[in-house]
C-alpha cells in the first residue's frame, strides 16, 4: 500500500497481477498459548496453508461489469476482499483506481445491539466519510431499504431479509466509483429482489465499475459484460458472461433450471 | 462533498483515489499516510465508543445508571474487605484514597481488558471494511475513559463529604489522568495484538488484573508496603501514577518530580511501543481472525 501517482493513461480501473492469497492457519482452529507452548517445546511448526487464490491476473476496464462465478470455496470472496484492500496479497499486486464501496457476504451490521441508523452511520464513518457526508446519504438509504420504524430498532430485532435490504441499500448509496458486491442480490422478498435488480441495472448503465459475485446466474448473464469462472483459486475461464455461464452450467451438469435463475 | 474532503481523499491510503496492494512482510506500513487515514477516522472513533457505551446497558432496567452504580458498589466491596481484614476502619480519608485509586485503576484495567477483545471480537468490521485497525484499541481506551468520567463526580462527592481540602494541587489530577489514559491505550494495543496470536490471553487477563490491583497502592497506602516488597512496587507502572494522583488529590500537595517523570515515561514508552507493535502486525489480522 504505497502512495503513488496513478498512471492516467491506462484504461483499467482494477488491475490484478499474479495475485495469490494464502491463509495461514495452525491446525487447531484457534491458536492457544498452551498448544503453542507444547509445540514450541517440541520445536514443531504446524502450519496449514490454504491457497484461496492462486496466481490470478485480470483487468477490469473502466465502466465494465465483471461477474464472478464458481462453486463454494473457489476463492471468489477472498478475491473481492483483496480488491477492497482488506486482505493483503501473499504474492502479486492489486491496483484499484477510484473510491470503492463493498457489499461483502457478511453485510453491513457490525453490532447487533445498535440500531439500523447507528450501524449505517458507523459503517459510513468507517469507510472514511465525514458525518455530514453520511447524513446526506442517509435519506436515500432509508428510502431504498423501506424499513420504516425499524431503522431505530436494534439490529438484533431484524429478520435476515431486512438485514440484507439495509446492507444493499448502504452499498449502493455510497456513491462509489467501484462497487464490489458479494452475494447480496439474493436477499429480501421477491419485490425487493426485483427492485435491487433494477437498481443494479441502473448502476451498471451509469458507467461505474462493478464486480459482482453471485450464484444467481441470471443476474450475471444479464448484468455483466464479462465473467470470470473461478475454480480452486484459479481462473478457469474468462469470456463474455453468456459463454462463461454456459460452460459453468455444463460443468455443474445443470440445465437452464429454475434453481439457478431464481436466485437473482 | 466539501472541497477539503475531496482534497484529502487522494492522500488517504484507505479511501483514496488510487491504491496499490502488495505483499508485505511483517513490518511497518508507511506511517504518514497511515496516521493521516487514522486522523480522518476520528469521527468514527468517537461514534464507535459512544454507541458502544449506549448499547452496553440497553437491556437493563437501571440502564446508564450502572455507569455510576458499578464503581460505587465496587468501592463499597473493597472498603468492606479492608475493614474486615484490618478489623476496623481506617477512617474517612482512607475511603477517599480507596475510591480515587480504584476508579483510576479501572480506567487502565478496563482499557486493557476490552482492548484484548477489540480486534478478535471486531470480526465483521474487520472483514468487511478497510480502515486503520488502530481505531479498535483506541476505542477501548476512549470507552474506558468515558466510563471513568461519571466516577469523577462520585469521587468529588466523597472528597467534599470527608472534608478534604480543595486547592490548586487538584489540577495535577488532569495531566496524571491523561497519562493514565495514554498508558491504558498503549497497553490495550499490546493485548489486542497478543490476543490474535494467543486466544488464551483473555482468560488469563482477569486474574492478572486482580493481582495487579492488589499489588498497586489502592487497598493500602504506598507507605504501608514493607521494605523488602518495595522493589515490586517500584516496578509497577501503577505506582508512580497512583502515587502522584494520591499526593495531588488526597494529600493536597504537588507530586514529587520523580513520580511524575516516571508516570510520563511509562505512558510515552507504552503508547509508542504499543502503536508500533500493533501497526506492524495489523495487516495480518484479517487473515487470522
Amino acid at each position: 500500500m504505497l502512495e503513488r501517482q496513478a498512471p492516467e493513461t491506462e484504461p483499467w480501473t482494477i488491475r490484478v497481477q499474479d495475485l495469490s492469497i494464502t491463509y495461514r492457519t495452525a491446525i487447531e482452529k484457534k491458536p492457544t498459548l498452551k498448544k503453542t507452548l507444547v509445540r514450541l517445546g517440541r520445536r514443531q511448526r504446524i502450519i496449514r496453508e490454504i491457497q484461496a487464490v492462486r496466481d490470478v491476473s485480470f483487468e477490469v476496464p473502466h465502466g465494465h461489469v465483471l461477474g464472478v462465478v464458481g462453486v463454494n470455496g473457489a476463492g471468489k470472496s477472498t478475491l473481492l476482499r483483496a480488491m477492497a484492500g482488506i486482505l493483503p496479497p501473499t504474492e502479486g499486486k492489486v491496483e484499484v483506481r477510484g473510491r470503492v464501496s463493498t457489499l461483502l457476504a457478511l453485510g453491513v451490521g457490525f453490532k447487533n445491539d445498535l440500531t439500523g441508523r447507528e450501524n449505517v452511520v458507523l459503517g459510513g464513518l468507517a469507510t472514511g466519510l465525514t458525518r455530514d457526508e453520511v447524513m446526506a446519504k442517509y435519506e436515500e438509504i432509508t428510502e431504498f431499504a423501506e424499513l420504516g420504524d425499524f431503522m431505530d430498532m436494534p439490529m438484533r430485532t431484524y429478520s435476515s431479509g431486512m438485514y440484507g435490504r439495509l446492507a444493499f441499500s448502504v452499498a449502493i448509496s455510497m456513491d462509489p466509483d467501484i462497487l464490489l458486491i458479494d452475494e447480496a442480490l439474493s436477499t429480501g422478498d421477491a419485490r425487493f429482489k426485483e427492485k435491487s435488480f433494477e437498481k443494479m441495472r441502473e448502476l451498471c448503465a451509469e458507467a461505474r465499475t462493478i464486480v459482482l459475485v453471485s450464484h444467481g446466474l441470471r443476474s450475471i448473464r444479464e448484468l455483466c459484460d464479462e465473467a470470470i469462472w473461478m475454480h480452486e483459486g484459479r481462473i478457469a475461464m474468462r469470456d463474455r458472461s453468456g459463454a462463461v455461464i454456459d460452460a459453468y452450467r455444463e460443468f455443474l451438469h445443470l440445465s437452464e433450471s429454475e434453481a439457478t435463475n431464481e436466485d437473482v | 462533498m466539501s472541497a477539503v474532503a475531496e482534497a484529502s481523499r487522494g492522500r488517504d491510503d484507505f479511501s483514496g483515489e488510487y491504491h496499490v496492494y502488495e505483499p508485505h512482510r511483517v513490518g511497518l506500513p508507511p506511517l504518514r499516510p497511515y496516521f493521516r487515514a487514522l486522523w480522518a477516522r476520528r469521527q468514527f472513533l468517537f461514534e464507535l465508543s459512544r454507541t458502544n457505551l449506549r448499547a452496553q446497558h440497553f437491556n437493563t432496567t437501571l440502564g446508564q445508571l450502572w455507569l455510576i452504580l458499578n464503581p460505587v458498589m465496587l468501592g463499597v466491596v473493597y472498603f468492606t474487605l479492608v475493614y474486615i481484614i484490618r478489623s476496623g476502619g481506617r477512617g474517612s480519608i482512607f475511603l477517599a484514597h480507596l475510591m480515587l485509586s480504584l476508579f483510576a485503576f479501572r480506567l487502565v484495567s478496563t482499557a486493557v481488558g476490552s482492548g484484548a477483545r477489540s480486534v478478535v471480537g471486531g470480526g465483521r468490521l474487520i472483514l468487511n471494511t478497510a480502515f486503520p485497525r488502530l481505531i479498535l484499541p483506541l476505542d477501548s481506551a476512549l470507552e474506558s475513559f468515558m466510563r471513568f468520567l461519571p466516577t469523577v463526580g462520585v469521587y468529588a462527592i466523597v472528597h467534599v463529604v470527608v472534608g478534604l481540602p480543595i486547592g490548586p494541587s487538584l489540577l495535577w489530577a488532569v495531566p496524571i489522568i491523561a497519562l493514565m489514559t495514554i498508558f491504558g491505550a498503549g497497553a490495550a494495543m499490546f493485548t489486542a495484538t497478543a490476543q490474535v496470536y494467543f486466544r488464551d490471553l483473555a482468560n488469563f487477563l482477569p486474574y492478572f488484573t486482580r493481582i495487579w490491583l492488589y499489588t498497586s497502592p489502592i487497598l493500602y497506602y504506598a507507605e504501608d508496603v514493607p521494605q523488602k516488597l518495595r522493589p515490586i512496587l517500584y516496578c509497577n507502572p501503577m505506582y508512580p501514577m497512583l502515587g502522584s494522583l494520591n499526593d495531588a488529590v488526597i494529600e493536597g500537595r504537588t507530586p514529587p518530580a520523580g513520580l511524575l517523570a516516571a508516570s510520563f515515561a511509562w505512558a510515552v514508552a507504552t503508547i509508542v511501543a504499543g502503536t508500533l507493535f500493533f501497526i506492524s502486525r495489523e495487516r495480518e489480522f484479517a487473515i487470522r481472525i
